[in-house]
């Protein structure tokens, strides 16, 4: 993956909203990189930022939201500084979106088909009837029975499922680089779920699209993603192959968070629990923003601010992983001994 | 643990307290009556539950899972009283649900309390925790002397893992999970010894749900309750039920043991519901393919009203309504409403989750 060139990268991107009692940081400088056509499953609970790294990408922030500083390149190309309209322009024709209410990305007064076909000419400059064909050819593409009636209808004319299948294919219909897919299926029934996930799965690997998959739900990422971000507080935990993320977690709170899903295989009585919840952007603990929560911290987490350090095939951002440092330090002591290595974690006391 | 799945041996023994006879509920949906005049509508009605029953034993925990619009709140509702059944009839403790408005009613109403999804909704803003968690006691004339109240809060709060200090406080000042152990904590103040609990950790992320499904299952333990537990999402019923019911369109098509659900799924709707979970161990199996979703409640299907999305429907299974019938099988006994089980057609071993 590494090999590729990158065709999204993201370097220390702060997101801050300016508020009357202070700034709050709700991005707190993330750098990660997407390659064409490769799935990245960015997770987190709510409001660890997930969203908001995603709607910085896109260039929908809503003010007084405001990029602070870090730079997003698309293609090499910088586009976190470019005025609207010429952003409007790399949205849409470079970047689709996917948003997790299908009603509200669409228009409610125009038929899906003109809809499509809008997006179609405006960023493939191709004629109108040639444009529609292309429009009923998605609809097809999208699992949509009967395209050619469809593309006539309204988006209240559609089912949940169904629109969402529509949401996809406006997404794809510039054929875009790269799609920002935010909850696609968190609004919809897991019979639905199903269906969806395989559907952007599909055309994705088809086109060569790169995915930036945002969601709190583990089992789509599993499905999904070929590697896994995983967010707390604004911060980048844990990044790496969805694999080791998933069976071989390296941060605590990863660890704990795969801990805490009921699971169909093993038979538990009690479920992994992390005490607490996560921090509000008001106050983000110092040092690791973990740390309060974290059953292995000690006092290097709570002065310092661990980066993404190498943690066996992943990246993670835990003192626990500093081998430079660490293993010579008397700190590390008996805890490095705890250091969670598999997917299982004694459950921490009630 | 060993090799099969723990079975609770309240399902076997316990003794039935929740009794649910062909409970259905019907709404009345039709557009306004000037409307049906001139325009010529007809009157619609909505069956969002018809004819469920079940038996639920002390100490158990019964299950409804099924996708929205199925009706498994309408029966959450039904069954503590917030809705009048249509038709049908609920038993708690051998006395039947309608009395409940009577004063012997009363004291049987102390022992059903239910648990709602929305913590945020479900609590008043403006009153404090002491007042919320303490409502049940005055409503219910427990107690009266405000310090016996300030007691019984105190033990509440503790039970639910919250400090006696938070009862000064007001909801907005809590996490959503914090929440919804307030509102357990209010559900237990009158002693209960059922809880309806419906979706109580949809709203909640899933390290603060692992939080409040452990503090569910450790107050079952604690204080022997007895749980209808409503959710949409299979893994969270997997790690707390006893025993599952399955809900299509109004009706349980499918109800047994956990064991027999998830090791060995009848129906086809079953299947097809287990097969389309996400996948954490990404063991990489095959999805069946499940064209189709939810048709409206409005309009069923004739006959099984699942058949326009089974792969084994033939012309029985559009024309003739199933019935819950007892069907036996490797893993067990389960109750299951499908023609194509009964007669056999269903050769396919079909998706099974490997039980460790």
């Amino acid at each position: 993956m590494a090999a590729a060139e990158p065709l999204l990268e993201v370097r220390n991107l702060r997101v801050e909203f300016p508020t009357r009692r202070g700034t709050l940081v709700a991005v707190d400088d993330i750098s990660f990189s997407i390659a064409p056509g490769e799935v990245l499953g960015v997770v987190g609970e709510s409001g660890a930022g997930k969203s908001l790294t995603g709607t910085a990408i896109i260039g929908l922030l809503e003010p007084p939201g405001r990029i602070a500083a870090g730079e997003i390149r698309l293609n090499g190309r910088r586009i976190d500084n470019l005025p609207p309209d010429q952003m409007r322009r790399v949205r849409g024709r470079e970047i689709g979106a996917v948003f997790q209410d299908p009603l509200t990305s669409l228009n409610p007064l125009y038929t899906v088909g003109r809809q499509l076909i809008e997006t179609i000419v405006t960023h493939l400059g191709v004629a109108a009837g040639e444009a529609r064909r292309r429009a009923i050819d998605l609809l097809a593409s999208t699992g949509i029975p009967a395209p050619e009636r469809r593309i006539d209808h309204f988006p209240h004319q559609f089912s949940g499922g169904m629109r969402q299948r529509v949401v996809i294919a406006l997404a794809l219909a510039a054929e875009p680089k790269l799609v920002v897919a935010d909850e696609p299926t968190t609004a919809l029934d897991v019979s639905i779920q199903a269906q969806i996930i395989s559907l952007l799965k599909r055309l994705c690997r088809e086109k060569q699209t790169a995915v930036m998959l945002v969601t709190h739900d583990m089992g789509v990422i599993a499905e999904t993603a070929d590697r896994v971000a995983v967010m707390y507080a604004g911060r980048l935990a844990e990044i790496g192959p969805v694999a080791d993320v998933v069976h071989r977690p390296q941060h605590p709170y990863t660890v704990g968070l795969m801990g805490s899903i009921p699971s169909f295989v093993k038979e538990t009585e009690r479920l992994t629990q992390i005490e607490g919840s996560m921090p509000r952007l008001t106050a983000i603990p110092s040092g690791c923003a973990f740390h309060p929560r974290c059953v292995h911290a000690f006092d290097r987490c709570r002065v310092e601010r661990p980066d993404l350090m190498p943690a066996g095939t992943s990246r993670a951002a835990c003192w626990l992983h500093d081998q430079v440092r660490g293993s010579r330090s008397e700190v590390r002591g008996d805890r490095a001994a705890g250091v969670p290595r598999t997917s299982h974690v004694a459950p921490s006391s009630r | 643990m060993s090799a099969v799945l723990r079975e609770n041996p309240a399902t076997l023994t316990g003794d039935v307290i929740v009794k649910a006879r062909d409970i259905a509920r019907f709404f009345d949906v039709s557009p306004p009556w000037l409307n049906r005049v001139l325009e010529g509508k007809r009157h619609q009605i909505l069956r969002a539950v018809d004819g469920v029953s079940f038996d639920i034993r002390r100490g158990e925990t019964l299950s409804l899972v099924g996708e929205s619009g199925c009706g498994k709140s309408t029966v959450a509702r039904l069954l503590v009283g917030l809705y009048v059944p249509t038709r049908g009839e609920v038993e708690f403790f051998g006395h039947n649900l309608r009395e409940m408005n009577t004063a012997a009613g009363r004291s049987l109403r102390q022992k059903l309390q239910m648990i709602f999804q929305d913590p945020y909704a479900s609590l008043n803003p403006r009153w404090r925790v002491a007042d919320i968690v303490a409502e049940p006691l005055r409503a219910h004339g427990l107690l009266s002397d405000p310090q016996a109240i300030d007691k019984r809060v105190d033990e509440l709060l503790l039970q639910v893992k919250l400090a006696p200090a938070d009862k000064a406080k007001y909801p907005h000042q809590f996490s959503g999970g914090q929440r919804q152990r307030i509102s357990i904590a209010r559900a237990l103040a009158t002693h209960p010894e059922f809880l309806v609990c419906d979706e109580p950790t949809s709203a909640l992320d899933v390290s603060v749900q692992a939080q409040v499904l452990n503090l569910m299952k450790d107050l079952q333990r604690d204080l022997g309750l007895t749980y209808l537990f409503i959710s949409h999402n299979l893994a969270v019923v997997h790690h707390i039920s006893d025993r599952v019911g399955v809900m299509y369109l109004g009706r349980i098509v499918e109800l047994a043991s956990r064991r027999a659900i998830f090791s060995a799924p009848q129906h086809p709707y079953t299947r097809m519901l287990l097969d389309a979970i996400p996948d954490l161990a990404m063991t990489g199996r095959a999805r069946t393919p499940v064209a189709g979703e939810v048709p409206n409640p409005l309009n069923p299907p004739s006959g099984c009203t699942f058949n326009p999305r089974c792969p084994y429907a033939n012309s029985r299974c559009r024309t003739e309504e199933p019935l819950l019938k007892l069907h036996r099988h490797a893993e067990g006994e389960t109750l299951v409403a499908c023609h194509a089980v009964e007669e056999g057609r269903i050769q396919d071993p079909g998706f099974r989750i490997q039980q460790k």
